[in-house]
C-alpha cells in the first residue's frame, strides 16, 4: 500500500513537472501565437480590438495567474481553445481521439502478434540460415522509417498488386495499411526482447527438468517458456505506447487520415500551442498510467517478487 | 559464422566512409546539379545516366541524394552532440553529487522520458521554428534522458570503486576526482550509446523533414526527398524507394557499428 501511494505521488510530481515546463516553454514563445495571428494588418484589427482578443484567450494577464487558470482548466479537463480554429481544444481532441484509437488499438495488438510470430519463428525454424534471417529481421525493422514504411505499403499493395484500393476504400480496407505501418516497427523492439527471453528461459534448469521428466518439445515452449519468456516484454509496454502516438502523427499523416496525429502535424504547422500543449501533457499522462499500471501488475504476475517484497 | 560478422561490420564501416564523404566531398561523385534540373529529362527511370532516375523537374535523384547526405549527417551530428553535452552533464552533476539535486534532476529526467519522441521534438520545433539546425536540437533534446541516465549510472558505478575511494582518502577533492577517475571510466558507455542515436538520430531528422520541418525547399534533405517523391507513387517508384533504402542501409551500418562497439568493452 505505501508502495502504490509511493508510486502514484512520484507519477504526480512527473505530470506537474512535465505541465510546467510545457507551460514555460510554450508560453515563453517569441511573440505569442494571438499576435501571430491577428496582428497581421490584412486583418485591419485596431490595438483595442487585439486587446480584446487577448483578454478573451486569457493571454492579458499575469504569468504566473495565466499558469493557475491553466492548471484549473487542465485539472477539470478544460484545454483552453485553440489559436488556429477557435474551438475549444478538448472538442477537438475528443473528435479525433475515436479514429486515433481504433488506429492505436489495432497497431498494437498487430504488433503484439507479429512480435510473438517473429520471436517464436526465429527460435523454431527449421534450418539454422532461417533462424539468423528471422534473428537480424527486428534490427533491419527499427532502421526503417516509418513514413517510408507507409509510403513503400501503398506502393506494393494498392499500386501494384491492386489488393487495397486508393479511392473508394471501405473503412475496414482503409484501415489495413495504416495499422501495418504502425505496427511493424513497433513490433521489432518487442521481438527483439521476447527472443532474448525466450532463449534465457530455455536455458534455465527448470525447463531441463521438464524435459527430463518426457515433455515434449511444444509442451515445453507453451506451457513453461512462453509463460515466463512474456513478462519481460510488459515492461516496455509504457514505451511502446509512447511510439505508438509518434507513429499515429506519421502515419496519419502519409495515409491523410482524421485523428490526434494530424491534429498535432497540423498544431506543429500553425503554431497552435494550446492543441500541442493538451495532446504532449495527455501523451505524458498515458504514459504515466501505463507505466504505474505496469508497476502495479507486474508482481502479480510473476509472484516471485512479491515474495521477494516480503523477504525485504 | 565470425566471418560473417566481420564482413558485415567492415560493409557498415564502408557504407558510412561513403555517405561521409558523400557529405564532404560531394561532387567527387557526380557531376550533375543537385537544385536545378533537364526538364526535357524528367521522371524518367533509374539508368546508366541517371541512377537513381530523375525527379518532376528533371534534377537527378542520386545527385540529390548524395548532396542531402550533409544535411542528414550535420544533423545526426548536432543532435546527437547536445544529447551528448546535456545528458552527460546532467548524468555527472546528479550521479556525482548525489543526493537533492540527483532526485532533481532524475525527476526532469523522468519527464524527458515520458513524453513521446516526436511529440518532444514537436514541441521544441514550436518553440524554435522550423529548419535543419532546428530540427537537429530538438531531435538533440530527445536523446538527453538516455544519455543523463547511462552516465549517471556509470558515474555511481565508479564512484563506488576502491581506487576512487583510495583517491578521496589521499586527500583529493571532488571536481579533481571527477576529472582524474570518474569522467573518464565512465565514458565508455556514454561513446556506446551516442554511436547507437546516431542512427536513431538520422531516422528522427528525416522524419521531422518528411513532415516539413526541417530543411526547407529545394534543399535536397533525405526526409523531404521522399516527401517530394510522394505524389508520384503511382508512377515513378524511384522518387520515394530508392532516398528511403539509403536512409535505411545508412541506419543499419550505424546500429551494426554501435552493437560492435558496446560489445568490445
Amino acid at each position: 500500500m505505501a508502495y502504490l501511494a509511493h508510486r502514484t505521488a512520484q507519477a504526480l510530481i512527473v505530470l506537474a513537472i512535465a505541465f510546467t515546463a510545457t507551460f514555460v516553454l510554450l508560453q515563453a514563445l517569441p511573440g505569442d501565437a494571438i499576435l501571430i495571428k491577428f496582428e497581421s494588418p490584412e486583418l485591419g484589427l485596431s490595438p483595442e480590438q487585439i486587446a480584446d482578443i487577448r483578454a478573451s484567450y486569457g493571454a492579458d494577464v499575469p504569468p504566473l495567474q495565466q499558469f493557475l487558470h491553466t492548471v484549473a482548466g487542465f485539472v477539470q479537463g478544460d484545454f483552453g481553445y485553440s489559436v488556429q480554429y477557435g474551438t475549444p481544444v478538448h472538442e477537438l481532441i475528443g473528435s479525433a481521439l475515436p479514429d486515433t484509437l481504433a488506429l492505436a488499438g489495432l497497431g498494437f495488438v498487430t504488433a503484439v502478434l507479429l512480435a510473438v510470430a517473429l520471436a517464436f519463428l526465429s527460435t523454431l525454424a527449421p534450418f539454422g540460415w532461417l533462424r539468423q534471417a528471422l534473428r537480424s529481421l527486428p534490427g533491419l525493422l527499427v532502421s526503417v522509417p516509418v513514413f517510408w514504411l507507409g509510403i513503400v505499403l501503398i506502393q506494393v499493395f494498392s499500386f501494384q498488386l491492386r489488393l487495397v484500393p486508393v479511392i473508394g476504400a471501405d473503412p475496414v480496407q482503409a484501415l489495413i495499411l495504416p495499422v501495418l505501418t504502425l505496427a511493424i516497427p513497433i513490433s521489432a523492439p518487442l521481438a527483439q526482447i521476447l527472443a532474448r527471453s525466450i532463449d534465457e528461459v530455455q536455458l534455465a534448469p527448470f525447463v531441463a527438468v521438464v524435459r527430463a521428466k518426457g515433455a515434449g518439445p511444444a509442451r515445453v515452449l507453451w506451457r513453461d517458456v512462453a509463460r515466463n519468456a512474456l513478462l519481460p516484454a510488459v515492461t516496455i509496454a509504457g514505451v511502446l505506447v509512447g511510439e505508438l502516438i509518434g507513429g499515429a502523427v506519421v502515419t496519419e499523416t502519409v495515409f491523410g487520415r482524421a485523428g490526434i496525429g494530424r491534429l498535432t502535424e497540423q498544431a506543429v504547422a500553425n503554431q497552435d500551442v494550446p492543441v500541442l500543449q493538451a495532446i504532449v501533457i495527455l501523451a505524458a499522462l498515458v504514459f504515466v498510467v501505463v507505466n504505474l499500471a505496469v508497476d502495479l501488475v507486474y508482481p502479480v504476475l510473476d509472484p516471485r517478487l512479491k515474495r521477494k517484497a516480503v523477504a525485504a | 559464422m565470425s566471418a560473417d560478422i566481420r564482413t558485415g561490420l567492415l560493409l557498415a564501416w564502408l557504407v558510412v566512409a561513403i555517405v561521409i564523404a558523400w557529405a564532404i566531398v560531394p561532387w567527387l561523385f557526380t557531376g550533375q546539379d543537385p537544385i536545378s534540373g533537364v526538364p526535357a529529362e524528367k521522371l524518367q527511370g533509374p539508368s546508366l545516366a541517371h541512377l537513381f532516375g530523375t525527379d518532376a523537374i528533371g534534377r537527378d535523384l542520386f545527385t540529390r541524394v548524395v548532396h542531402g547526405a550533409v544535411h542528414s549527417l550535420s544533423g545526426a551530428f548536432v543532435a546527437v552532440t547536445v544529447g551528448l553535452v546535456a545528458g552527460t552533464l546532467l548524468g555527472v552533476l546528479a550521479g556525482s553529487l548525489g543526493g537533492v539535486v540527483d532526485a532533481a534532476i532524475m525527476r526532469l529526467v523522468d519527464v524527458l522520458l515520458a513524453i513521446p519522441g516526436l511529440l518532444l521534438a514537436l514541441s521544441i520545433i514550436i518553440l524554435l521554428g522550423f529548419g535543419t539546425v532546428n530540427a537537429a536540437i530538438a531531435v538533440g533534446v530527445g536523446s538527453i534522458a538516455a544519455f543523463a541516465r547511462v552516465s549517471r549510472s556509470e558515474v555511481v558505478r565508479v564512484r563506488q570503486s576502491d581506487y576512487v575511494e583510495a583517491a578521496f582518502g589521499s586527500g583529493a577533492r571532488l571536481h579533481s576526482v571527477l576529472a582524474r577517475h570518474v569522467l573518464p571510466n565512465s565514458l565508455t558507455a556514454v561513446v556506446g550509446l551516442a554511436a547507437l542515436q546516431f542512427g536513431t538520430a538520422i531516422l528522427a531528422i528525416s522524419t521531422l523533414g518528411f513532415l516539413g520541418y526541417g530543411a526547407p525547399p529545394p534543399m535536397p534533405e533525405w526526409g523531404l526527398l521522399i516527401a517530394e517523391g510522394r505524389n508520384y507513387v503511382a508512377t515513378s517508384w524511384w522518387l520515394t524507394v530508392l532516398p528511403g533504402l539509403v536512409v535505411v542501409v545508412v541506419v543499419l551500418s550505424a546500429n551494426r557499428i554501435s552493437q560492435s562497439l558496446g560489445r568490445s568493452r
